[in-house]
C-alpha cells in the first residue's frame, strides 16, 4: 500500500524550476531513496513534504488524504517525521531535552495543567521519558543523555537528529542526507539503523543521500533525480548504470579517447 | 565534585537535583522570611523593590532568555498591570482578585499585541517593541479618564480579608505579599520549564524550523511565551504602582523597559537566576550610586555635588563590559566559579569556550 505519493509536483522559485512534475510514491514499509547531483530538488522534495514550500502544481498525499491544506507544523501529527541536511538541532539543551521535544506531537496537557505542574502532566513526563529512553538505547546515545549539543562532535549530532526524528514515534522518517560528514564506522552503523528501522519498528523510511554504499545497502528502491526531473526507478543497481544518470554526473561525450 | 545517582525518571523531573540543593534553597527561603526581623525598614522597602524587578524580571527572562524573542516594551505591559489593578481597587473588586486579574489582563494585552509584533524577528521585532514603549506613554496620557492623564493614579491602601496595609503603614505585610508572589511566579516558570511548553519555547529558540518539523506551532507558541511574560509584567507592574504610592505616564517610560532588558541581560540569559541577579544590581544599583557618590564627596570635601546622568552613565558602563567579557551575566560567572571549585584543581581555563549569548537579535534575520 502506498504511504506517501506525490503526484505531479512542480515547484518554481521565480524562473528556476526546483522541482519538474516529479511523481513518486513510497510503499508502507518501504526504504525509498532520492538520488542525484547537487541541486537537483532532492532537500526541495523533503521540504515540499514537510509544507515549507507550497507546490505550484500536483500532489502531495499522505494515505490517499491530500496534506496541502496542512501547515507545516501539522504534518508531524501525521507520523511524518525528519531530519535536515544542516543539523538543526535546539543546541542550548541537552541530548534528553532535545529528543523531549520530539514528544511534542503527543502533548496531551493544556498551559494551566503545566503552569501547576498538574499530577497528569508528571505521568505523561514520564511516559515521553520512556519511548524516548527506548529511542537512546536503540542508537547507544546513553553517553550523551544530559550532554548540551553545542559541546557534542558532528557525528554524534547526525544521530541525535535521528533520534529526535524517531521520537516522534512516526510512521514515516524523511532522512535528508543521514550520512553527509560521517566516517566509514558511523556510515556502517547507519546502515545497520537504517535496516533496525525498517524491519524492527516498522517504519518507512525516505531517504535523501549522496553515499551509494549506503544507498545500494539499505534501499527497496531509488530515484535519480537531475535539475529537478526524474530520471530513473528502481533498484539501486538499475539506477546506478541507467544511462541518463551516469550522463546526469558525468556529462555527455562518453569515454576519453573514444571518438 | 558531586556525581547524582538517578535511580529512576523523577530525578530528572524533580524541582532540585539532589537534597543538599533542595536545602540550600530552603535556607535562602528562611532567609527571605526573616528578612523584616534582619534588616531595617528602608532597606526591606529595596527589599521589596528587588523582588518586584524579579518578577519583572522573570516575565522578560521567559520570552528573551527562553523563547529568544526581544522585547523592549515590556514598560507598557506593567503599565497596563498598575492601571488596571488601582482602577478594579477602586471599583470596590476586592485587592485578592484585581492583583491576579490585572496580571492576565496585561496577559491578554500581550497576545494581542504580540500577534502582529512577533511576525518580525531579531532587530526588527525589537524596533516593534520599542515603538510599543514609546506609544504607551501617549497613551497613558489620552486615556485620562481612567489613567489620570498627567496627574497619575494614587494607589489606595490594599484590602486583604479586611487586613489594611500599605508599603508605608506596614511595609512588612506589603514586603510579604510581595514575597508570596514571587514564589507563585518562580514556581509556575520552573514548571513550565519542564513541561512540554517550556521544551516547545526553547526549540524556538533554537531553532524555528526544526521546532516546527517536531509539531510546534510557531504563531500559537510565541504569542504564548509573548502572552505568560507579560503576565508577569502586569503582576509587577501592579505591584509596582502599589509600592510607588502614585504613578504617572514617567513611571512607565521607555527608560524601565531598557533597564528590564538590562537586568536580564546584566543577569544571564537563559536562567532563572538571572533574573534575581539582574534584579539585585537594578534595585541596588541607584542606592549604591548615591551612598558612593556622597561618600566620594565627603572623603574630598566637596560638599553635595551632582553629576548629572551618572546613573545612566553605569549602567551603560556596567553593560557593555558584561556584553563584552561575560556574555552569559552574573549567573554565568557564578557556575564558573562554583565549578573552578567543585573541579579545583582541574579546571581547565577554556572550559566553558562553546558558551553563547541566547539573544537572538545577534542574528539580524
Amino acid at each position: 500500500m502506498s504511504l506517501l505519493t506525490l503526484e505531479n509536483v512542480t515547484l518554481r522559485f521565480g524562473g528556476l524550476v526546483a522541482v519538474n512534475n516529479v511523481s513518486f510514491h513510497v510503499g508502507e514499509g518501504e526504504v525509498f531513496s532520492l538520488v542525484g547531483p547537487n541541486g537537483a530538488g532532492k532537500s526541495t522534495v523533503f521540504n515540499l513534504i514537510s509544507r515549507f514550500y507550497d507546490p505550484a502544481e500536483g500532489d502531495i498525499k499522505f494515505e490517499d488524504k491530500s496534506i496541502l491544506k496542512m501547515q507545516s507544523d501539522q504534518v508531524p501529527s501525521l507520523g511524518i517525521a525528519r531530519t535536515f541536511q544542516n543539523i538543526e538541532l535546539f543546541e542550548q539543551s541537552t541530548v534528553l531535552q532535545n529528543l523531549l521535544v520530539g514528544r511534542h506531537r503527543h502533548r496531551k496537557s493544556g498551559l494551566l495543567a503545566e503552569l501547576f505542574f498538574a499530577p497528569k502532566v508528571r505521568d505523561e513526563e514520564r511516559r515521553h521519558r520512556a519511548v524516548v529512553e527506548e529511542v537512546i538505547d536503540f542508537l547507544e546515545l546513553q553517553a550523551y543523555r544530559d550532554k548540551y549539543i553545542a559541546g557534542l562532535p558532528y557525528g554524534v549530532r547526525k544521530v541525535v537528529e535521528l533520534a529526535r526524528a524517531l521520537a516522534t514515534e512516526p510512521r514515516i522518517l524523511l532522512l535528508d542526507e543521514p550520512a553527509s560528514g560521517l566516517s566509514v564506522e558511523e556510515t556502517q552503523d547507519m546502515i545497520f539503523w537504517v535496516e533496525d528501522i525498517k524491519k524492527q519498528m516498522g517504519v518507512t523510511v525516505l531517504m535523501v543521500e549522496h553515499d551509494m554504499n549506503l544507498v545500494a545497502a539499505v534501499s527497496d528502491r531509488v530515484l535519480a533525480l537531475a535539475d529537478g526531473k526524474e530520471l530513473a526507478i528502481g533498484t539501486s543497481a538499475e539506477v546506478q548504470s541507467h544511462p541518463a544518470v551516469i550522463e546526469a554526473y558525468l556529462g555527455t561525450g562518453g569515454r576519453i579517447g573514444d571518438d | 565534585m558531586r556525581f547524582v545517582f538517578k535511580r529512576s525518571y523523577d530525578a530528572d523531573i524533580k524541582l532540585f537535583k539532589h537534597r543538599p540543593q533542595a536545602l540550600w534553597y530552603l535556607a535562602l527561603l528562611a532567609v527571605m522570611l526573616a528578612l523584616p526581623w534582619i534588616i531595617d525598614e528602608f532597606f526591606l522597602g529595596e527589599a521589596t523593590n528587588v523582588l518586584i524587578w524579579a518578577i519583572a524580571g522573570m516575565g522578560l527572562m521567559l520570552l528573551v532568555g527562553h523563547s529568544g524573542q526581544a522585547s523592549l516594551g515590556h514598560a507598557a505591559f506593567m503599565a497596563v498591570g498598575a492601571y488596571t489593578n488601582v482602577n478594579m481597587m477602586e471599583s470596590g473588586i476586592p485587592f485578592i482578585l484585581s492583583l491576579p486579574l490585572s496580571g492576565i489582563i496585561a496577559g491578554v494585552v500581550g497576545v494581542i499585541v504580540a500577534l502582529p509584533v512577533l511576525r518580525l524577528h531579531g532587530i526588527y521585532l525589537a524596533i516593534a517593541t520599542l515603538a510599543i514603549s514609546v506609544l504607551t506613554e501617549d497613551f497613558i496620557v489620552i486615556l485620562e479618564p481612567w489613567t489620570g492623564g498627567v496627574i497619575g493614579l494614587v494607589a489606595p491602601p490594599i484590602d486583604l480579608f479586611g487586613y489594611e496595609m500599605d508599603r508605608y503603614g506596614t511595609p512588612t505585610a506589603f514586603y510579604f505579599l510581595t514575597l508570596l508572589v514571587t514564589l507563585l511566579v518562580l514556581f509556575a516558570y520552573r514548571n513550565l520549564l519542564r513541561a512540554p511548553l517550556g521544551r516547545a519555547f526553547t526549540a524556538l529558540r533554537d531553532s524555528e524550523i526544526s521546532a516546527q518539523a517536531m509539531g510546534v506551532n510557531i504563531m500559537r507558541t510565541k504569542a504564548t511565551a509573548f502572552g505568560l511574560s507579560c503576565v508577569a509584567a502586569g503582576l509587577a507592574g501592579a505591584l509596582l504602582g502599589l509600592f510607588a504610592g502614585a504613578f504617572n505616564h514617567e513611571t512607565f517610560n521607555l527608560v524601565l523597559s531598557i533597564q528590564l532588558l538590562l537586568m536580564i541581560v546584566i543577569g544571564g540569559l537563559g536562567s532563572i537566576h538571572g533574573a534575581f541577579f539582574g534584579a539585585i544590581v537594578i534595585g541596588f544599583l541607584p542606592q549604591f550610586i548615591a551612598i558612593s557618590r556622597d561618600g566620594i564627596s565627603n572623603l574630598f570635601g566637596l560638599g553635595s555635588v551632582t553629576i548629572p546622568g551618572i546613573e545612566s552613565g553605569v549602567f551603560a558602563v556596567i553593560l557593555i563590559s558584561f556584553i563584552l567579557f561575560e556574555p552569559l551575566g552574573i549567573y554565568g560567572r557564578w557556575v564558573k566559579i562554583r565549578t573552578y571549585f567543585e573541579l579545583f584543581p582541574f579546571y581547565r581555563k577554556n572550559m566553558f569556550k562553546r558558551q553563547k549569548s541566547y539573544l537572538k537579535t545577534e542574528r539580524m534575520r
